[in-house]
């Protein structure tokens, strides 16, 4: 059961043809399920609001889903330059409410303008939100805007958390930024009080068993979930449900150097070479040195990674989800070779490498929708060592560390080299260990980008991720008309004027899906 | 520790949709490859006491019947411990009431004495019509009832769950803080989990919050016949041949008929489905883990060449379907693990056409049907053949059911394979 998908789906919807009346056919409802969603937070300074939202946005954005966190503590610091106590935040503050009521409908608005104008699908409004009248005044603003609301309220009561986490994120905070630690922690109690007075919890039996939302009980004890709506808040409550907090580490790295590395070929399943078996030794030697608490150890199905965990002497787990990027007709052909047989598809790959997809093969960005059960497993788990490859370790680094389609098939993953990631307030630090065992270098940088169009075959467009919160298509403009639709290699495309114009079809930003099933452009 | 057996223990009132929740959950488990059985302490009643006479039986001062009842509750235990310490299972669901927290703790310690988790599923439900249709729909056509006639039955149904409401405690916030647990509310609205152990547990709460009761269809399909099942080739990215085409004008023409209410269209990332679907002339979503089961090295060849190329590859796929791998392929058992989200995701959805391809209908037909491993890489899936997938709860089994019903379209040119 281990390695089972559980991802958000690679999808495209087709483009219509324009001359069909099946536009009016489709029903509101069906946009409705591509409306933007808003992602409310709620609770008690030091609840982990911040954290969550934080953590939710990075793995929305690694699955594809354009999401962005609005933090009203960033609003508030700009509207209010120098933070002197806890009592801006008391209720009976007339004038500080008023501020702190103008910074939310300023965030709110900034919310909008990403979700209806930057092509944001999710917004994850961070505040405490404690009030039903904020909460009421939120749910209009969404209404108003067609967006779906989903609440996600923390609720916790053990003084130890609250503690630890004023420590861990409250004491660096800007807001204070020179006082004693004890001040610190005295004053943001106080804060913590003010908001006491009119907090109200969310309601499921009576005044809020309308809405929909996930009440997070304890740092994840306990979970209370309403009126789930779609596909995306179900994954929200899913992943809201494996993460945890307790301090734990993982490992990455690649399989030791294999024979085929040597030889400058890619993928393929070779073994290892004599120097990559030394670094197995090597590793087994580092794993042993940090003394690792109940280590868990995760290789691919590939011979190379197995190898090089069978010489560590301790339980392992294969995942086949964890196999190389599959290169498809380039399978086992070096860099040259590729370049010198399809000198086109070399050049794609540069243009665009992280949705370019391998001929009877796999991108960068199927790669990332494969891996998301081991990103699903890897937070429920506590000490992991992942022994993987280089497409994939780079797709795994660009979760923890937030790395950004574009960057991500350019990280170096070094051969040899082990990545400790520990996780440390709202993010997490590496620390990049050579094992000193010498290997070739497989890195390839980006090149410097020539301007000359691209010929794009038709499947070399990896089709959207997931077809959220993008426009009804009643608003875009008129259709490009697909001829020769059927099945052959190269469909010419009609570009209608309303589109933009550049060389080829960038498709790194989300892009309106009426367009997703462009197969080719004729440039 | 991260291997024990799971124990499932159901908990709710009469006709709250346990044996619903069992039935069903023991069939994703099992599909997903977690070996999973379900002992519903009913039919273990029914098999000692010949002939239900009246809710009588379950009257809580009826000292004859609440012996009865506890033997069955431990001979069911006992069949329990042999699937999970003897029989390799992985997972038994306990389908009974359990509605007091005496018998909870009573399960609970037999778990703890064997070495299982243990993980309680709670379904709460007030709203009176959903009972009344819970009795209609299972209770009314169950072997206790078949001599009664349905006013009859449904006014013993009602008085027999008065029995249990007396002593019935729900799950609580307080005392049961430390027992792992899920409870579903009003058929799905909403959830309590608590203390959730493990992954399998993680998996089992993301099934069931995802299920749901709304009547609809699923219909799969293949793709029309392609250029290389013309030439008795597989996989590949071929485009249709003149009969496929054909195939898709008539299931654009039956999709129509059919007047679906909201149908969602799914296809793979292959040629052949994404043609299939331009058909349609509606909106459809294009998956790549719908596309068909790599054959490897073995791609695009005909099974003559296969046999003459790769002859022990050959032969060890017959012996071992489910599990064999082509060599730099993939077998049905990877098939099954890459298909899981869009089970996932049917069963969020409501009417849905899916057009696929053969090994990946095989798969989820599987899933649908409860067939085991061993029958999957053998389930009949021809071309040109709409399967529509309608649950219905038969009489004699409460949970799901499917009633095939097989359309053949007028183009009935099928290659013979």
């Amino acid at each position: 059961i281990f390695g089972s998908p559980l991802t958000a789906p690679a999808r495209a919807v087709n483009a219509f043809n324009a001359d069909s009346p099946v536009r009016q056919r489709c029903p509101w409802a069906s946009y409705m399920t591509n409306s933007p969603t808003l992602i409310v937070m709620i609770g008690l300074p030091a609840r982990g609001k911040t954290y969550m939202s934080k953590k939710l946005t990075r793995y929305l954005n690694w699955i594809g889903v354009p999401t962005k966190v609005f933090n009203l503590g960033v609003y508030r610091r700009e509207a209010v330059k120098s933070y002197k106590s806890y009592d801006f935040f008391r209720h009976d503050n007339k004038e500080a409410m008023e501020i702190r009521k103008r910074c939310a409908l300023v965030a709110l608005e900034d919310v909008k303008s990403y979700l209806l104008e930057e092509s944001g699908q999710i917004a994850v409004f961070d505040a405490t939100n404690t009030t039903r009248e904020r909460r009421d005044l939120i749910l209009n603003f969404a209404k108003e805007n067609a967006f779906k609301v989903f609440f996600v309220e923390s609720v916790c009561d053990d003084p130890e958390v609250i503690a630890a986490n004023i420590l861990e994120v409250k004491v660096s905070s800007p807001d204070y930024p020179e006082i004693h630690r004890e001040n610190v922690m005295d004053d943001f109690l106080k804060r913590i009080e003010c908001y006491k007075v009119t907090y109200q919890p969310l309601d499921p039996d009576a005044y809020d068993k309308d809405l929909s939302f996930i009440k997070v009980i304890n740092v994840g004890q306990r979970f209370l979930v309403n009126r789930v709506q779609d596909y995306i808040q179900s994954k929200i409550v899913y992943y809201l449900m494996n993460i945890h907090v307790q301090p734990r580490t993982i490992y990455l790295c690649r399989h030791g150097e294999s024979e085929y590395n040597l030889l400058g070929r890619i993928g393929g399943d070779s073994g290892l070479s004599a120097r990559g078996k030394q670094f197995s030794q090597a590793l087994k030697k580092f794993i042993e040195e940090q003394e690792i608490v109940e280590l868990k150890v995760w290789t691919s199905q590939l011979k190379r990674t197995i190898q090089t965990a069978e010489s560590l002497g301790v339980l392992y787990e294969q995942w086949k989800i964890l196999n190389e990027i599959d290169a498809g007709v380039c399978e086992e052909m070096t860099y040259a070779e590729i370049e010198a047989k399809y000198p086109e598809e070399f050049a794609m790959r540069d243009q665009d490498k992280y949705l370019y997809r391998y001929p009877g093969g796999e991108s960068y960005q199927d790669l990332v929708q494969r891996l998301e059960p081991v990103i699903m497993e890897l937070e429920r788990q506590g000490n992991v060592l992942v022994i993987s490859h280089q497409a994939v370790m780079r797709c795994l680094l660009a979760y923890f560390l937030d790395k950004s389609a574009d960057e991500l098939p350019y990280l170096r993953c070094p051969l040899h080299t082990i990545l400790k990631l520990t996780p440390v307030a709202y993010g997490c630090k590496v620390e990049t260990i050579t094992l000193n065992v010498e290997a070739v270098n497989t890195h390839r940088d980006k090149p410097s980008l020539n301007s000359s169009p691209v010929r794009m075959r038709r499947n070399s467009f990896t089709p959207r991720h997931h077809s959220l919160g993008s426009k009804p298509l009643h608003l875009l403009g008129p259709l490009p008309a697909l001829q020769a639709r059927e099945g052959a290699e190269q469909p010419q495309l009609e570009l209608s004027p309303a589109l933009p114009s550049p060389a080829f079809l960038t498709v790194t930003s989300p892009v309106p899906f009426s367009l997703q099933k462009m197969s080719t452009l004729a440039v | 520790m991260t291997n024990c057996p799971t124990l499932i223990v159901m908990v709710g009132l009469p006709a709250r949709g346990k044996t619903y929740i069992s039935k069903k959950l023991t069939r994703y488990l099992n599909w997903i490859g977690v070996p999973t059985k379900e002992f519903n302490v009913g039919q273990y009643r029914r098999d000692l006491v010949k002939k239900y006479k009246s809710f009588e039986f379950f009257l809580p001062d009826n000292e004859e019947g609440l012996k009865i009842r506890k033997q069955c509750a431990l001979a069911a235990l006992n069949d329990v411990r042999q699937y999970l310490s003897e029989e390799n299972g992985h997972v038994a669901v306990f389908d009974a009431t359990n509605t007091t927290r005496e018998r909870r703790e009573t399960i609970y310690k037999f778990g703890e004495e064997n070495g299982y988790k243990t993980f309680f599923v709670e379904s709460v439900c007030v709203d009176p019509e959903v009972i009344a249709a819970n009795i209609v729909q299972v209770k009314l056509g169950s072997p206790d009832y078949v001599d009664c006639s349905n006013d009859e039955a449904t006014e013993d149904f009602m008085k027999r769950i008065e029995c249990y409401k007396n002593s019935y405690e729900t799950l609580d916030e307080t005392l049961d803080k430390d027992l792992s647990y899920i409870k579903i509310m009003d058929v799905g609205r909403s959830y309590l989990v608590n203390r959730v152990m493990d992954h399998i547990q993680s998996r089992i709460v993301y099934y069931l919050m995802n299920i749901h009761v709304t009547p609809r269809s699923i219909y799969l399909c293949r793709h029309g016949e392609s250029e290389l099942n013309l030439k008795g080739r597989i996989g590949g990215d071929p485009g249709l041949s003149v009969r496929g085409k054909e195939f898709a004008k008539s299931l654009a023409q039956f999709i129509n008929e059919q007047n679906i209410k909201d149908l969602k269209v799914w296809t793979s990332q292959m040629k052949r489905t994404i043609q299939t679907a331009e058909a349609l002339g509606v909106p459809y979503e294009q998956w790549k883990v719908l596309n068909e089961i790599d054959a490897g090295v073995c791609e695009e060849m005909t099974y003559e060449e296969i046999q003459e190329n790769y002859p022990l590859e050959f032969a060890l796929r017959d012996q071992d379907k489910y599990r064999y791998r082509y060599p730099k392929g993939e077998s049905y058992e990877d098939l099954v693990q890459r298909l899981e989200p869009v089970i996932m995701e049917l069963e969020r959805q409501e009417n849905v056409l899916v057009i696929c391809h053969q090994a990946v209908m095989r798969c989820l037909l599987a899933y649908f049907l409860d067939k085991p491993a061993e029958q999957l890489p053998y389930l009949k899936c021809p071309l040109h053949t709409v399967l529509k997938l309608t649950p219905v709860a038969y009489g004699k089994c409460s949970g799901e059911a499917f009633k095939t019903h097989f359309i053949l379209l007028e183009n009935k040119l099928c290659l013979n394979k």
